[in-house]
C-alpha cells in the first residue's frame, strides 16, 4: 500500500486511467495512513472517511462505465477548515463556528467536485487564518512531519503538514500573507499562492478580502500543474475574480531555464535572516544560474515597509470581516446575558481566541474616526508605492527568487508570547500578497537539523506557468533540493 | 414668538429602487412574504459570501441623479459603514461614504404661488436592513428586506416650512415614480424621510444646533413631527435652555418626539472601502444610454400642460402632482376633456378623495367616467354642485355619470314651465320675499334661490332660478 502513497498526481492519473489502480485503493490507502500518522501531525480537525470511500467508488464506476471523468478524478485531497462545505463542518479553527454547518459550498469546493476529486477531510490551521505556527488554533496543535517538536507553521499548517505527511496527495490552503508559503516551506512542499483573482474567494471565510487568496499545496510543482487548472476560472459569485484564458501549466513544464531572466532584491537577505536560509537560497540561485538562467541582485527599497501596511490592511478589514459573528444567527453565543450588548460582548470575548482579537482590536483602531488617514489610509498608499516597485523590476525580469521566511520551522510554543516576532515571519511573504502578485514556495535544501528551508519565486500577474515551470526545472534537475 | 424665528430643515429621503432582484444577490424585493423567506446566503450575510453588484441599482440612481438635475460621478465605489445591530446581519452595512454616485443637484418646487429651487447634496446606493419584530415571548428578525437597493437623497438645508417639505417631498416622489425607478410606497416603506431641523432667529446668520428625527414614513406624521420639534426647540431656546444635538424617534401615538442617542454616544462607523467589491464606473457611453432611456419627467409634462392647454403654473404643477394623477389627467386630454373644467374637478376632488385614501391611494376612477363628468359640465347639463355630488357617488365604481345622474334622479330641472310654477307657489305663500327686495334687500333674491333650492331638491338650475325671480318681480 505505502508505494501508493509515493504516486504523483500525474502517475496516478495515468494508473486509474489504464485500470490497473481504482480510486478505491488510492483512496483507502491514504486513509489509512492517516489513522497511522494523524496522532504525530494532528493536521486534520475532520476525517471525511465513509463519504471519501463512497465518492472513490462512485469515480471508479464511472471510469468503469466509459462515463467522461473530472480532471482529478479520484485523486484524494483536503481543505483547510475555512472553505465551506456543506456535508463537513467548517470552523476555521475557532470556537466560534465550532460545528457550524454552510449550507453552501465553496466555489472551489464545487469545482473539485466537478473535476472528480475525492475530499478525504478538512485541515487544522490558526483560526480564522491569523497566525505562522497553527497553535492558534482552538482545536488542536499540528506538529512538524520532520520533527514533532516544532510548528508546520502557518496559518495553512494543516494543510502544508498533511502533504508533507503523505495525509493527502494534495491539499488546499489559503495565503493572506504567507499562510501556504510559508508552511510549505516549513514541511517541504509546494505551494502556491496565485495572482490576486485568480481563484474565486467565493465560500473562504474572509480574513482580510483585499489579501485573501485560495491555492493549493503538492508534493511538487508538477504536481500543481495538474491541480491549477481545475481551480483557476472566473467566476461571477466573487467581484474580484478576474477573467483571464486558462493555460496549459502542464505544457509549460519544459525545465528549460536558458535566458530566464531572475532578480534577487539585496532587501530581503539583510538582517534578521538566518545564515543557514540565506546560503541554501543564493546556492539555489546558483543552480538557476548553472540551468542557463540570468540572475541578478537588484535593489528594492519599498518592501520594507510593506510589514506595516500589511498588518494595517489585514487587521483594518478583519475588524470588519469578522464582525458578523455576533451570537446573533449562528455560531457561539454565551450563554448568559441580560442585554444585547452584553450578549456581543460576552460571546465575542469568549468566541474569540487571543490572537484574533488581538488583530481586531488593531484593525478597529486604524479604521476610527481621526486614525484612519494616519494610518489604513497611509497603509493603502505604501500598497501602491509596493506595487510600483514590483511593476518596475518586471519590466526587466521574469521572477524574483527570495527567502519565504528567515528561518526554518520554530519550536513549538517558542514565538507565541510575542506576537511582534511572530509578525517579523512574515516579512518576505506579505509584499507579494499586498502587490497582489503570484508566488511559489519550494522547498531549497534543509539546515543542519535536517529542516527544510525553502525559496519563493515571484510572478508578475498571471505568470503561474513562469513560476510552474522554474519550481518544476529545479525540482527534478537539482538534487538534495525536493522534498522527501 | 413663533414668529420672530426662522425653521432650517434638511432632508434624507431613502428610497427603495424597484429593482426585481436585490442589490448584491438574486433574491426578490418583493415586498411582503412571510419572514425570512426572501433570503439566501449572501443576504443573510452567512460566513464566506460574497456581493456582487447589481448593475440595475446604479442605472435606476444614476437615473434619479440625472432626474434631478445631478452631476454623475464616473470613478464611484462602495464603502462598509460598520455597526453592531441584530437587523444588519454582516453587522456592516454596504453603502457609499465619500463618492456617491450623484452630487449637486437641485429641484424646483411651487409652495402656494411662488417657485423654490431647493439644493441636493447628494444621492447613493446603499442597501437596506433587516427588521425586529418584538412580542411577549421576545424578538425576532425577518431578514426579507435585507439587501434590497436604497437610495437616499440628502438634500441641502434649504427648506424653511413644513409646507415646503411637503412640497419638496411631493415634487421628488412624482420626480421618481415618471423616471420609473421607485415604486415610493410611503406604507410600505419604500419612501421614507429623516428630518433634519435647527430654529434660528430671523436674520440670523448662524445655523441653529439641529436634531435629527428618523423613519418618518407618511406626509401626515412628517408634518406634525416638524411642527413639534419646531415649537420644542423655540421653547428650548426661549427659556435659554441649549438644544441637545441628538437623534429624536417621533412617535406617532404619544405625537411627541422622544430622543434615541445624543451625539456624544453617535457611532463611530469607521468607513471604509469594501474590497469585497470594484470600483463602479459610469463611462460616457454609460450614461448617455441612461439619460436616452429616461421617461418625460413632471416638470417636461408640466411645461406641455402651460403651454398646450393654457394651464397656469400653479394648477400645471398639481397636474403632476403624482405620476397616476399625471396619466390620468392625460388619457382624460385624450378622450376629449375640457382641460379647464379636468384640471378643477381633478384639484379639487381627485386629489382630495384621494388624499383621504391616505399617501398611496390610486384614482378609483376611469378617464371615461371622468371625461363625461366634464362634457355634462361643459355642456351646461349639470352644474358643479351636482358634478360633485356625481363625482363622490361615483368614485371607486364604474358607473357611468348619466347613469348615476337618473339612478339618483340628480338631473337638474330645466323646463321653464315647471320652475315657473314652483315660483309661483313660493311667491305666493310667502309674499314678504318680493316686498324685501322691493324694499331694497338685496338678500331677499338668495332667500328665493333657497326656496326653489328646497323644493326641488336642489335640482333647479341656480342660473335659471335667478332669471326666473327678476322676470316675477317685473311681473309684480
Amino acid at each position: 500500500m505505502k508505494e501508493l502513497l509515493a504516486l504523483s498526481i500525474k502517475e496516478a492519473l495515468a494508473k486509474m486511467a489504464s485500470g490497473e489502480l481504482t480510486s478505491e485503493a488510492l483512496t483507502k490507502a491514504y486513509l489509512d495512513h492517516i489513522d497511522e500518522k494523524e496522532a504525530e501531525v494532528e493536521a486534520f480537525l475532520y476525517i471525511n472517511r465513509e463519504a471519501a470511500l463512497d465518492r472513490a467508488r462512485a469515480v471508479d464506476q464511472k471510469r468503469k462505465t466509459g462515463q467522461v471523468v473530472g480532471a482529478l478524478a479520484g485523486i484524494p485531497m483536503a481543505l483547510k477548515d475555512n472553505m465551506c462545505t456543506t456535508t463537513m463542518p467548517t470552523t476555521c479553527a475557532s470556537k466560534m463556528l465550532e460545528g457550524y454547518m454552510s449550507p453552501f459550498n465553496a466555489t472551489v469546493v464545487e469545482r473539485l467536485e466537478a473535476a472528480d476529486a475525492i475530499c478525504l477531510g478538512k485541515l487544522n490551521m490558526d483560526e480564522f487564518a491569523m497566525g505562522s505556527t497553527t497553535e492558534n488554533s482552538y482545536f488542536k496543535k499540528t506538529m512538524n512531519p520532520y520533527d514533532k517538536s516544532r510548528v508546520p507553521g502557518g496559518s495553512s499548517g494543516g494543510s502544508a503538514a498533511a502533504v508533507s505527511a503523505n495525509e493527502a496527495m494534495f491539499t488546499l490552503g489559503s495565503d493572506t500573507g504567507g499562510s501556504i508559503r510559508q508552511p510549505a516551506s516549513f514541511c517541504g512542499v509546494t505551494g502556491l499562492k496565485p495572482t490576486y483573482g485568480g481563484i474565486s474567494r467565493y465560500g473562504l471565510i474572509a480574513f482580510a478580502s483585499s489579501l485573501d487568496q485560495i491555492g493549493p499545496i503538492a508534493k511538487t510543482a508538477e504536481d500543481l500543474a495538474y491541480i491549477l487548472p481545475v481551480l483557476m476560472a472566473h467566476d461571477p459569485k466573487d467581484s474580484t475574480s478576474a477573467d483571464v484564458p486558462q493555460k496549459d501549466y502542464v505544457k509549460a513544464l519544459d525545465q528549460n531555464m536558458k535566458g530566464m531572466r531572475i532578480a534577487i532584491p539585496e532587501a530581503y537577505f539583510g538582517e534578521g535572516l538566518h545564515s543557514e536560509v540565506r546560503e541554501t537560497v543564493l546556492k539555489a540561485a546558483e543552480s538557476y544560474k548553472a540551468m542557463g538562467a540570468i540572475v541578478d541582485m537588484v535593489e528594492m527599497t519599498n518592501v520594507a515597509h510593506a510589514l506595516p501596511a500589511y498588518y494595517l490592511i489585514s487587521s483594518a478589514e478583519a475588524s470588519s470581516n469578522l464582525a458578523r459573528f455576533d451570537g446573533v444567527q449562528y455560531g457561539y453565543r454565551h450563554d448568559s446575558f441580560e442585554t444585547l450588548e452584553e450578549m456581543y460582548m460576552r460571546s465575542r470575548s469568549k468566541g474569540f481566541g487571543k490572537e484574533v482579537k488581538r488583530r481586531i482590536l488593531l484593525g478597529t483602531y486604524a479604521l476610527s474616526s481621526g486614525y484612519y488617514d494616519a494610518y489604513y489610509k497611509k497603509a493603502l498608499q505604501v500598497r501602491t508605492l509596493i506595487k510600483r516597485e514590483y511593476d518596475a523590476i518586471f519590466k526587466d525580469y521574469d521572477l524574483v527568487l527570495t527567502p519565504v521566511a528567515p528561518t526554518t520551522a520554530y519550536k513549538i510554543g517558542e514565538k507565541s508570547d510575542d506576537p511582534l516576532e511572530m509578525y517579523m515571519g512574515d516579512i518576505y511573504t506579505v509584499p507579494v500578497n499586498i502587490a497582489g502578485l503570484p508566488a511559489i514556495a519550494l522547498n531549497a535544501g534543509f539546515d543542519k537539523n535536517g529542516l527544510p528551508v525553502g525559496m519563493q519565486l515571484i510572478g508578475k500577474p498571471f505568470s503561474e506557468d513562469v513560476l510552474l515551470k522554474a519550481a518544476d526545472a529545479f525540482e527534478k534537475n537539482v538534487k538534495g533540493g525536493a522534498s522527501q | 414668538m413663533r414668529e420672530a424665528y426662522e425653521v432650517v430643515i434638511g432632508l434624507e429621503v431613502h428610497v427603495e429602487l424597484k429593482t426585481a432582484t436585490k442589490i448584491f444577490c438574486n433574491c426578490t424585493t418583493e415586498f411582503g412574504g412571510e419572514p425570512n423567506t426572501h433570503c439566501c446566503p449572501v443576504c443573510i450575510g452567512l460566513p464566506g459570501t460574497l456581493p456582487v453588484l447589481n448593475e440595475k441599482v446604479v442605472e435606476y440612481a444614476v437615473k434619479a441623479g440625472v432626474a434631478t438635475n445631478c452631476e454623475i460621478t464616473t470613478h464611484g465605489k462602495q464603502d462598509r459603514k460598520n455597526y453592531f445591530y441584530p437587523d444588519s446581519p454582516k453587522a456592516y452595512q454596504i453603502s457609499q461614504y465619500d463618492l456617491p454616485l450623484c452630487h449637486d443637484g437641485y429641484l424646483d418646487v411651487t409652495v402656494g404661488e411662488h417657485e423654490k429651487r431647493i439644493g441636493i447634496t447628494r444621492i447613493h446606493i446603499e442597501e437596506d436592513a433587516g427588521k425586529l419584530i418584538h412580542d411577549e415571548k421576545g424578538s425576532y428578525i425577518d431578514y426579507n428586506r435585507c439587501g434590497v437597493p436604497l437610495i437616499e437623497i440628502v438634500s441641502e438645508p434649504d427648506l424653511r416650512s413644513a409646507d415646503e417639505v411637503k412640497a419638496y417631498l411631493t415634487k421628488l416622489r412624482s420626480i421618481l415614480l415618471f423616471a420609473d425607478v421607485s415604486d415610493c410606497k410611503m406604507n410600505e416603506g419604500s419612501f421614507r424621510c429623516d428630518v433634519n431641523l435647527s430654529v434660528r432667529k430671523h436674520g440670523e446668520l448662524a445655523y441653529g444646533t439641529r436634531t435629527e428625527m428618523k423613519n418618518l414614513n407618511s406626509y401626515a406624521f412628517i408634518m406634525k413631527a416638524i411642527e413639534h420639534e419646531t415649537m420644542r426647540q423655540i421653547k428650548l431656546v426661549e427659556s435659554g435652555e441649549k438644544i441637545i444635538q441628538e437623534t429624536r424617534r417621533w412617535d406617532q401615538a404619544k405625537g411627541k418626539s422622544v430622543s434615541m442617542r445624543t451625539k456624544e454616544d453617535a457611532h463611530d462607523y469607521r468607513y471604509f472601502p469594501d474590497p469585497d467589491l470594484m470600483p463602479i464606473v459610469v463611462d460616457k457611453k454609460m450614461l448617455e444610454g441612461f439619460i436616452s432611456e429616461l421617461p418625460e419627467l413632471p416638470d417636461d409634462r408640466k411645461k406641455i400642460y402651460m403651454e398646450q392647454l393654457g394651464l397656469t403654473a400653479y394648477v400645471a404643477e398639481q397636474m403632476v402632482n403624482t405620476k397616476q394623477i399625471a396619466d390620468f389627467f392625460d388619457r382624460c386630454i385624450k378622450e376629449g376633456a375640457q382641460a379647464d373644467m379636468l384640471s378643477k374637478l381633478v384639484m379639487n376632488e381627485v386629489i382630495r378623495l384621494m388624499n383621504k385614501e391616505g399617501d398611496d391611494a390610486d384614482v378609483l376612477m376611469s378617464a371615461h367616467q371622468m371625461t363625461s363628468l366634464v362634457n355634462l359640465i361643459v355642456t351646461d347639463e349639470i352644474n358643479y354642485t351636482i358634478a360633485k355630488k356625481v363625482f363622490d357617488g361615483i368614485w371607486g365604481t364604474d358607473q357611468l355619470p348619466a347613469d348615476y345622474i337618473k339612478e339618483q334622479d340628480l338631473a337638474p330641472i330645466k323646463d321653464q314651465a315647471v320652475l315657473s310654477k314652483i315660483a309661483d307657489d313660493i311667491l305666493l305663500k310667502q309674499p314678504k320675499i318680493v316686498e324685501d327686495y322691493l324694499a331694497g334687500k338685496e338678500k331677499a333674491v338668495q332667500a328665493f334661490i333657497g326656496q326653489m333650492m328646497r323644493m326641488t331638491k336642489g335640482k333647479a338650475d341656480p342660473d335659471m332660478v335667478q332669471a326666473l325671480f327678476f322676470e316675477k318681480v317685473k311681473k309684480a
